[in-house]
């Protein structure tokens, strides 16, 4: 159960890009954020797990307060919290499998992990999470040698490796084609019904959301303008969403 | 179009003022000509073109082989001006051996003929006026050289000097010299070949010392490293605190170690098995403090595992002081001992002789500088340690009591700070009266800590990581506006003359310049790998070595090479100022007019700054 309460971000600039945000998220939803580009859904993502320092407000998960949260205790709550973004962050110049368990770190001895060195049990894990998003095979490779679906579905299986409760995904599929935006969102998918992970993703398309999402928020100049079902968005809330001067066209 | 009319329409005060700049500008070359002293009529004196051509043709004849050599010298006498009465004619000569043909005498300025017969063929060298009876003395040479035909004879038109009037005889000499036998090494060549080793490793280990030491000092410099790094005052005043602390700590405890292990039972057999014994004691209790990966285990067990930690570092010092003595004695055995019974100074050297030296001064120098290390790295660990107390004590209470807790801590750290830094101008101006070295640095540090405290949140972050970075950019800035050639003089200072203290001047310029590329690399670097890797839940050591390591390996390799070849031009010059390497024979070959030698050294650093150059771009084009 994630609740965000009165979130206020602004930046250092004066930009003011979330606006007395709050919402509530239950365990095992898969939640849809949409909005202009502009509009504050990176930002709002970023300060759940505190990437982003929120100016005031809370962000409440399983009733621990994130925003209070001290820095061994941040680290604590980000491992469970997997996150993949829109230009895959992977580390280019290190193999496949290193970035992979690069999402145990949270959770290994440190010493060990300074010197490159991983238990049995998570390089196994690491490989499974690879076959599990079909590029079981690519492990050796460089990541920037992989294309850029193999590199979100690496992304993805790094966001896996932390035994995640919840998947904080930004725009995962905006440099993607459409067949590979699917075949992404699929795992997505797969991860929250099977997993049980609940999953917030912030998306550009409106047939995505009508796929794949069980509750949608729009963020419109940074403040919360929608909150409800996909199929809820008529062409009235569109235009509320994205501008009077909008057109429909997913 | 209307534009372009009104540019174009001449106008008087456009032109007055391109007059006026021109004139300005005439009158600041003007300026700088005079101050440079530029005058080439001193250039055209003929005593310096008579010492030009000869040293810019002794340089193009670099002295690399050596010949054994036949030497012939001939003296001709002749009186300048001609004594009354005396008709000039030829002299006669001892025609049996080689002879010159000269006039019995000549007049001031005037040129006449030499001519030389049954003189080695083949042969050269100079000829020259000695303006005194006494052959000895001070040989006036002329630019070129004489040169015997294959007949033994010569023919050489000689200007007689306009100032050397004497009533005595005066001699026209001429010296040749003809080369027989097969062409060794100079002693010159050698000597050049020693020494461009020396500059190289020299470099090289500049470069290697600079490396090591600007890795970790280029992540405090880097900017989007250090501005994430924020603490609450409580920890920020505790971890101060904690430096001098744990480095005093630190002190007496290796110094206690050094002690324990320099206490002489059962020697070295008895010194290398407890080297081995504790090692792998050392090895089991780190291996069972740090690889068991429980959570929150139970208190007993943590604090036996602190125990096992601290045991271990103990051990681990004492093991070094043990392993250190071990090498220093081991290299002085190897190292060949002077023999008493030989009037040799230096000592007859085997092959190997320079890695008994290498273990001997690696051991001295690790013995040395462990007391130091240990100091650090206990003041380090307090500091962190201590920074953690404050973190939870500044989590854990509430504002109120909180700020007074901070005013106490900011109180007494600043005040430490500001006595130490006070203890140290008075070690270097000897101010000697305690007023003003630790109470009122004291005074002022303790109320600065306090109004800190006052006038910020209890519980906000401080910017501690900024403050880092901008010492250790100011630091790096001016430790790199020094000369590495002034710096040279500097360390000659403290280790004598030679190519340590130009290696140690070369490291220190490598350490500060190496720290800033390589920090501008790491905020270059793509920020979006390590957002991801801290948003696994990994520590910052992590992020740094998951996320900005493999990004900057590629550039660290690059910069290092290209500063190694900086390195190996830097080095040929920094003998000059006694820092060792091929630039002080250079100049000392230079300074006794030897150019021929000087010309050596040259060629050998061009030959090595040359292959440097493109090796390491060769290298670097390999690693991007
Ligand atoms: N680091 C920053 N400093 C200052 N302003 C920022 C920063 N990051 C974002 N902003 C501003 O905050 C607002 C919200 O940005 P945000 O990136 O959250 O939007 P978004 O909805 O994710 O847009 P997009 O769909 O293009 O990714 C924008 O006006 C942006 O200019
Ligand atoms: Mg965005």
């Amino acid at each position: 159960m994630l609740q965000i309460k009165n979130l206020t971000k602004v930046y250092e600039g004066g930009v003011q890009a979330l606006k007395d945000v709050s919402f509530e998220v239950p365990k095992g939803q898969f939640l849809a954020v949409i909005g202009l580009s502009g509009s504050g859904k990176s930002t709002l993502l970023r300060c759940i797990n505190r990437l982003i320092e929120p100016t005031s407000g809370q962000v409440l998960w399983n009733g621990i307060d994130v925003t209070a949260a001290s820095p061994e205790e941040l680290r604590r709550i980000r491992r469970k919290i997997g996150m993949v973004f829109q230009n895959f962050n992977l580390v280019h110049r290190s193999k496949v499998l290193t970035n992979v368990l690069a999402g145990r770190l949270g959770y290994v001895s440190p010493a060990w992990s300074l010197i490159n060195h991983f238990s049995r049990e998570d390089v196994e894990k690491a490989n499974k999470q690879l076959a599990r998003v079909e590029i079981g095979d690519k492990g050796g490779y460089r990541a920037d040698e992989l294309s850029g679906g193999q590199q979100q579905r690496v992304g993805i299986a790094r966001a896996m490796m932390q035994d995640p409760e919840m998947i904080l995904a930004d725009e995962p599929v905006a440099s993607l084609d459409p067949v590979l935006a699917h075949s992404i969102m699929k795992y997505l998918e797969q991860i929250n019904k099977e997993d049980g992970v609940t999953v917030l993703c912030s998306l550009h398309f409106l047939d995505l959301v009508h796929k794949y999402a069980d509750r949608v928020v729009a963020l419109n100049e940074g403040r919360l303008v929608f909150e409800g079902l996909p199929s809820a968005i008529d062409d009235k809330k569109f235009k509320e969403i994205y501008g009077r001067d909008a057109e429909r066209v997913g | 179009m209307n534009q372009r009319k009104k540019n174009n329409k001449p106008s008087l005060w456009k032109s007055i003022r391109t007059g006026l700049y021109f004139a300005l500008a005439l009158g600041f070359i003007a300026y700088a000509f005079q101050v440079t002293d530029i005058d080439l009529t001193e250039f055209r004196k003929p005593t310096r073109v008579t010492s030009w051509t000869r040293a810019l043709r002794a340089l193009a004849k670099p002295e690399i082989f050596e010949y054994e050599k036949a030497e012939t010298i001939v003296n001709a006498p002749i009186y300048l001006p001609c004594p009354e009465g005396v008709t000039p004619g030829l002299a006669e000569q001892d025609t049996s051996g080689p002879y010159l043909v000269v006039p019995t005498c000549g007049a001031l300025g005037e040129t006449i003929t030499v001519e030389g017969f049954n003189f080695p063929p083949g042969a050269v060298g100079p000829i020259g006026w000695v303006p005194s009876s006494d052959p000895a003395y001070d040989l006036l040479l002329r630019p070129e050289d004489v040169k015997v035909d294959s007949d033994g004879h010569f023919s050489y038109e000689f200007t007689l000097p306009d100032d050397r009037q004497s009533e005595d005889v005066q001699y026209i000499r001429v010296i040749v010299r003809k080369n027989v036998g097969a062409p060794v090494w100079s002693e010159n060549a050698k000597l050049t070949w020693d020494k461009i080793i020396e500059t190289i490793f020299m470099a090289f280990l500049a470069t290697l010392l600079g490396t090591i030491l600007s890795f970790p000092i280029s992540f405090l410099a880097a900017r989007n490293l250090m501005v994430n790094v924020k603490s609450p005052l409580t920890s920020l005043a505790l971890s101060i605190i904690g430096w001098p602390v744990g480095i005093f700590a630190g002190g007496l405890l290796a110094r206690w170690m050094m002690n324990l292990s320099s206490i002489e039972f059962g020697g070295v057999w008895m010194d290398i098995a407890s080297v081995v014994v504790g090692s792998s004691v050392v090895y089991f209790l780190l291996r069972w403090a740090l690889l068991s990966a429980e959570e929150n285990p139970a208190l007993f067990k943590r604090l036996l595992r602190i125990g096992a930690l601290l045991l271990a570092a103990l051990l681990l010092v004492f093991i070094m002081y043990d392993f250190t003595s071990l090498g220093i004695q081991l290299g002085q055995s190897l190292m060949p001992k002077p023999d008493p019974l030989s009037d040799a100074l230096q000592p007859e050297t085997g092959p190997f002789t320079f890695l008994a030296n290498f273990i001997y001064q690696v051991s001295d120098i690790t013995h040395t500088i462990m007391i130091v290390a240990v100091a650090l790295v206990v003041g380090g660990v307090a500091s962190s340690l201590l920074g953690r107390i404050g973190q939870r004590t500044n989590e854990s209470l509430s504002p109120a009591p909180l700020r007074i807790i901070n005013a106490l801590l900011a109180g007494v750290a600043f005040a430490v700070l500001f006595m130490l830094i006070g203890a140290g101008i008075d070690w270097l101006y000897q101010i000697g009266n305690k007023m003003y070295i630790y109470i009122i640095p004291g005074a002022v540090g303790g109320a600065l800590g306090i109004l800190i405290a006052l006038f910020t949140k209890p519980k906000s972050s401080l910017p501690v990581g900024l403050v880092v970075y901008f010492i250790m950019r100011s630091i790096l800035n001016i430790v790199r506006s020094v000369e590495a050639v002034i710096m040279a003089i500097v360390f000659v200072i403290f280790v004598g003359i030679g190519p340590f203290a130009g290696m140690m001047a070369l490291g220190l310029h490598t350490v500060a310049s190496l720290a800033k590329l390589y920090s501008e690399q790491v905020e270059s670097i793509l920020p979006g790998p390590l957002e991801a890797i801290e948003a696994t839940g990994a520590s910052r050591l992590q992020t740094i070595v998951y996320g900005v390591i493999p990004q900057i390996i590629p550039p660290y390799i690059s910069y290092t090479m290209y500063r190694w070849d900086i390195n190996v031009r830097m080095s040929t010059i920094i003998g000059i100022t006694g820092g060792g390497g091929i630039g002080f024979l250079l100049v000392q070959n230079i300074n006794l007019l030897n150019y021929s030698a000087a010309s050596t050294q040259m060629l050998a650093i061009a030959i090595v700054v040359a292959s440097m150059d493109y090796i390491s771009s060769k290298l670097r084009e390999k690693t991007v």
